[in-house]
């Protein structure tokens, strides 16, 4: 394992995001808004073979994450663990966690909910499943999957 | 367990809540038909903000407010307000809040119900939210259910017509299957259940496109309209639709006991003869949707 996580050299400082579910370290970027425009340097390995089966890994240099960021990786990616690096070491790991509610980071699918009109509330969710990933609107009950979030990302 | 309480969702109420509900409803019967005069809600005022046109919802809520001799304020007609001026529905609902005690609301958009109920003070109720909730309907059917068979449990309900954009019948075969009712499903290819909401359903129900298939099984047919505006051929509408009609022959292989209901209004999917036959229990069905109002602004009003 230890020689396929070598394929990306290590970063100096920066994040790396590990364990993503299999296929899905593109959309991880996504969700980040993380593009080409990006100044710093983004590794990205897809399918490493790994005791728990398969993974994806993705390493972003001078790049920290803020919680709500850590919150939208949950969100397709519940079983990721993100590293923080700092001079070539991890300086912390944790991994991240899917809450019960999930507030202010994705907008409802449903154009005709409430929350989609000019109305001074903010959406609101509550996680039905955690494996695979379905969220309920609060307001309109509509349920969303993980293809669905990503859409819909505030 | 009621006073202050919102009213968005038929699935925020337990079995114990429903019946209390019915309980309170059966009483209040005679006052709903003014054989007997009622003062509990005297100096409470409804304000009914409906933002949709609606007939029977609105006029049944403000028959119960009155026969309980309560107060009703309230729009039909939102373009003549300041909502036509473009103020949030938040707005609107915590000014209306604070003229009165207590809020029945109906909206085109979905979720905007719960979104009321969070801006206003008072309980708010639910009298249709898009093509989301219509808890008072849903409640409404199942006390006349009740009421005819004593138990909700083991009893075979047809749900029959277009089951895919009825909200009705989305709110209705969700309590019916918790309170363990069997439930056939009966529609056109075109307007069959969705998925999504047969997920939510605790038994797989038994889907058909003939009345044919369940009508000797059935306690309960629950018929709804037809729209001619689903279906791209007119034609193919004359075909489907006549072969949901309710008929007194059709009725003739039915059990002795079963009744028939419609949330109204019909069109032609019941027969007018059907109205002289036992079976019959629609107008009783629109009639009930005023002593269950009466209950459920009683008991979020907290005097009963």
């Amino acid at each position: 394992m230890e020689e396929q996580t070598l394929k990306v050299q290590k970063i100096k400082n920066g994040i790396v995001i590990d364990h993503i579910p299999c296929g899905m370290a593109l959309k991880v970027l996504k969700i980040l808004n993380i593009n080409g425009d990006i100044g710093s340097t983004v590794s990205l390995v897809m399918h490493v073979k790994s005791r728990m089966g398969c993974k994806d890994v993705v390493k972003i240099e001078d790049r920290f994450l803020e919680e709500r960021e850590i919150d939208k990786i949950a969100l397709i990616a519940p079983t990721a663990t993100v590293n923080v690096i700092e001079n070539y070491k991890v300086v912390n790991k944790h991994k991240v966690e899917l809450p019960d509610e999930i507030v202010g980071i994705v907008r409802c699918m449903n154009p005709r909910c409430i929350t989609n009109q000019r109305e001074p509330v903010v959406p609101e969710f509550k996680v039905v499943s955690k494996n695979p990933v379905i969220i309920k609107c609060k307001y309109c009950e509509r349920e969303m999957g993980v293809e669905d979030i990503i859409e819909n990302i505030l | 367990m009621f006073k202050g309480r919102d009213i968005v969702s038929i699935k925020e109420l337990s079995k114990e809540e429903m019946d209390i509900i019915f309980e309170v409803a059966r009483e209040m019967i005679p006052i709903a038909k003014g054989e007997r005069k009622n003062n509990l809600l005297e100096g409470k005022i409804l304000a009914t903000l409906f933002f949709e046109p609606s007939t029977r919802t609105r006029l049944s809520f403000e028959s119960a407010m009155n026969r309980l001799g309560g107060s009703v304020i309230g729009f039909s007609n939102p373009s003549a307000t300041s909502i036509s001026k473009g103020e949030t529905l938040a707005d609107t609902v915590r000014v209306m809040d604070s003229y009165s005690d207590v809020i029945v609301i109906r909206h085109p958009y979905e979720g905007s119900a719960r979104l009321a109920a969070e801006f206003a003070k008072n309980p708010v109720i639910n009298a249709g939210d898009g093509a989301g909730q219509h808890p008072t309907q849903t409640l409404l059917d199942l006390f006349t259910i009740h009421q005819e068979f004593g138990e909700i449990e083991g009893l075979n309900v047809a749900l029959i017509g277009d089951l895919k954009y009825g909200r009705t019948v989305h709110s209705l075969a969700y309590a019916l299957s918790y309170l363990g009712a069997n439930i056939y499903l009966v529609s056109p290819e075109l307007l069959r259940m969705p998925s999504h909401i047969i997920r939510e359903l605790k038994e797989k129900p038994m889907e058909t496109d003939k009345i044919e298939d369940v009508i000797e099984d059935v306690d309960v047919l629950y018929v709804t309209r037809i729209q001619k505006e689903r279906f791209p051929d007119p034609t193919e509408y004359k075909k489907v639709a006549g072969s949901y009609r309710i008929t007194p022959e059709l009725l003739k292989k039915a059990k002795d006991r079963a009744i028939v209901m419609h949330p109204l209004p019909r069109v032609d999917e019941i027969e007018s003869d059907v109205d002289y036959t036992k079976h019959a229990r629609y107008f009783q069905q629109a009639f009930n949707g005023v002593p269950v109002r009466m209950a459920l602004l009683a008991l979020v009003l907290g005097v009963v």
